[in-house]
């Protein structure tokens, strides 16, 4: 039987009081939601933290709404609650392509958004969507609120921007007319972690790509995305070689090792092929 | 901590430790030994009970986390004597062998039938895919849904 170790556990009703709570019990707090990563580190004993500040119940943090021209996505919103939401999907098909494929319903009606992202596991599915999506993250702490370009917030495998008292409250995604998205994964069964995985983001101008994200996935990109291959799509007129360049360009640039998942070669081979794939999708939907 | 949970419509209060999780409270606690414990990783789906309507893997929520809130287990499908379709479903279609996944299988079953009360094959097969059964195949456990879709709580009671 697997037990964590001991700690004192607290509830917030407010951010404020989620704040204050993370004040009080210092460094060694953990701020802890659906808790399907930070439950099993803690009976692994990877995870000790001396206080649990359960954020449950801050309903503020769970909200999906549209606020001036961009989606804000609450970091309590569970994944069944981010794949159940319609104005979600009909902004960013990423979103949903993304949710239908991280782990399983029942784990999805627990985990939330920003979980995942503070996570910052380099095989998690959000991290690359928001990248591609160029997502803001809003964080509060003691000294007020913050935003983070998602493209900014992993610092290292598991690592992020958070600092010790401060709490993500929400994901900001810009709304920008003219465009589409969408999100590819490889995985060995039905819930599991991606081999590799890559999402599409494309807005379309006088039929050349005005701007495009590429998200990576389990392959060691850099903070998620890949820069490179963003730099060959701007500004070019979409066509199939064009997306085949692409992925050459990314696959080329992120680093995957090998593990119990994969050999690093195939993983780079998907990476290549799932940029495709996002690119061709994400252009389909673009088409009226 | 003092901690009260409501469990299939009923209160209870326990003194537990932070670390105890929903699983063992309805277990050994409780003593609902309906809810099954296998993998404790949130893979195999064996503890699966709803927590304010919603099915989760109850090994990895804590026994605190559903303090105030209503829990519904296995122990909870059954009204008034009744079997609930889903279970009369496994009965009659051999959703089960060993029983050991049944009760999570259950209980995500109610909640799809719930939501969608004439599932696909497809539907129903992503409703259970984070659910591990080792005897049936699946095959059984499908046919059981497809039984509970098509008999209402009425004609089974009756
Ligand atoms: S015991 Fe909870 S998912 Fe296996
Ligand atoms: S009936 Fe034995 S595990 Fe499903």
């Amino acid at each position: 039987m697997q037990v964590p170790a001991n700690f004192e556990y607290a509830k917030a009703t407010t951010v404020e009081e989620a704040l204050a709570l993370l004040a009080r019990h210092g460094d060694e707090a953990r701020v802890v939601a659906g808790g399907h990563s930070l439950i099993p580190m803690m009976k692994l004993r990877l995870a000790r933290p001396e206080a649990l500040i359960d954020i449950n119940d801050v309903a503020e943090l769970s909200r999906i709404r549209v606020e001036g021209d961009a989606l804000c996505v609450g970091a309590l919103v569970r994944h069944a609650e981010l794949l159940g939401s319609a104005v979600a999907g009909e902004h960013f098909p990423i979103l949903h392509d993304a949710e239908r494929v991280i782990a399983d319903p029942v784990v999805r009606n627990r985990g939330t958004v920003g979980g995942s992202l503070c996570q910052a596991d380099p095989s998690e599915d959000l991290s690359a969507a928001f990248a591609a999506l160029r997502a803001t993250a809003v964080i509060k702490g003691p000294d007020g609120e913050r935003t983070v370009p998602v493209r900014e917030f992993h610092t290292g495998p598991y690592e992020t921007v958070v600092e010790a008292g401060e709490l993500l409250t929400e994901v900001r995604v810009p709304i920008r007319p003219g465009g589409s998205s969408a999100y590819v994964k490889v995985e060995r069964r039905a819930g599991d972690w991606p081999l590799a995985a890559a999402g599409a983001v494309l807005r379309l101008a006088d039929g050349r790509i005005a701007e495009a994200g590429i998200g990576l996935t389990a392959v060691r990109a850099e903070h998620f995305f890949a820069a490179e291959a963003e730099d060959a799509l701007r500004g070019a007129v979409p066509s199939e070689e064009l997306f085949a360049e692409a992925g050459r360009i990314a696959a080329a640039h992120c680093d995957p090792g090998s593990d119990q998942r994969g050999p690093a070669d195939y993983k780079r081979h998907l990476a290549g092929e799932l940029t495709i794939r996002a690119l061709r999708r994400a252009y389909e939907r673009c088409m009226p | 901590m003092n901690i009260t949970v409501t469990v299939n419509g009923r209160p209870y209060t326990r003194d537990v430790e932070p670390r105890l999780l929903l699983v063992h409270f309805l277990r050994d606690e409780l003593d609902l030994t309906g809810t099954h414990w296998g993998c404790d990783t949130s893979n195999c789906g064996a503890c699966v009970v709803w927590l304010d309507e919603v099915p989760v893997k109850s090994c990895t929520v804590l026994a605190v986390m559903a303090s105030g809130k209503e829990v519904r287990t296995v122990e909870g499908l059954e009204r008034d004597g009744e079997l609930d379709p889903v279970q009369q479903g496994f009965t009659e279609c051999h959703g089960l062998q060993c029983g050991f996944c049944t009760p999570g299988m259950l209980m995500t079953s109610r909640w799809l039938l719930d939501r969608s009360p004439d599932p696909s094959e497809a539907e129903i097969r992503e409703a259970v895919s984070g659910q591990i059964c080792r005897c049936t195949g699946y095959e059984n456990i499908v046919r059981s849904v497809r039984w509970a879709a098509e008999h209402s709580s009425r004609e089974v009671a009756q």
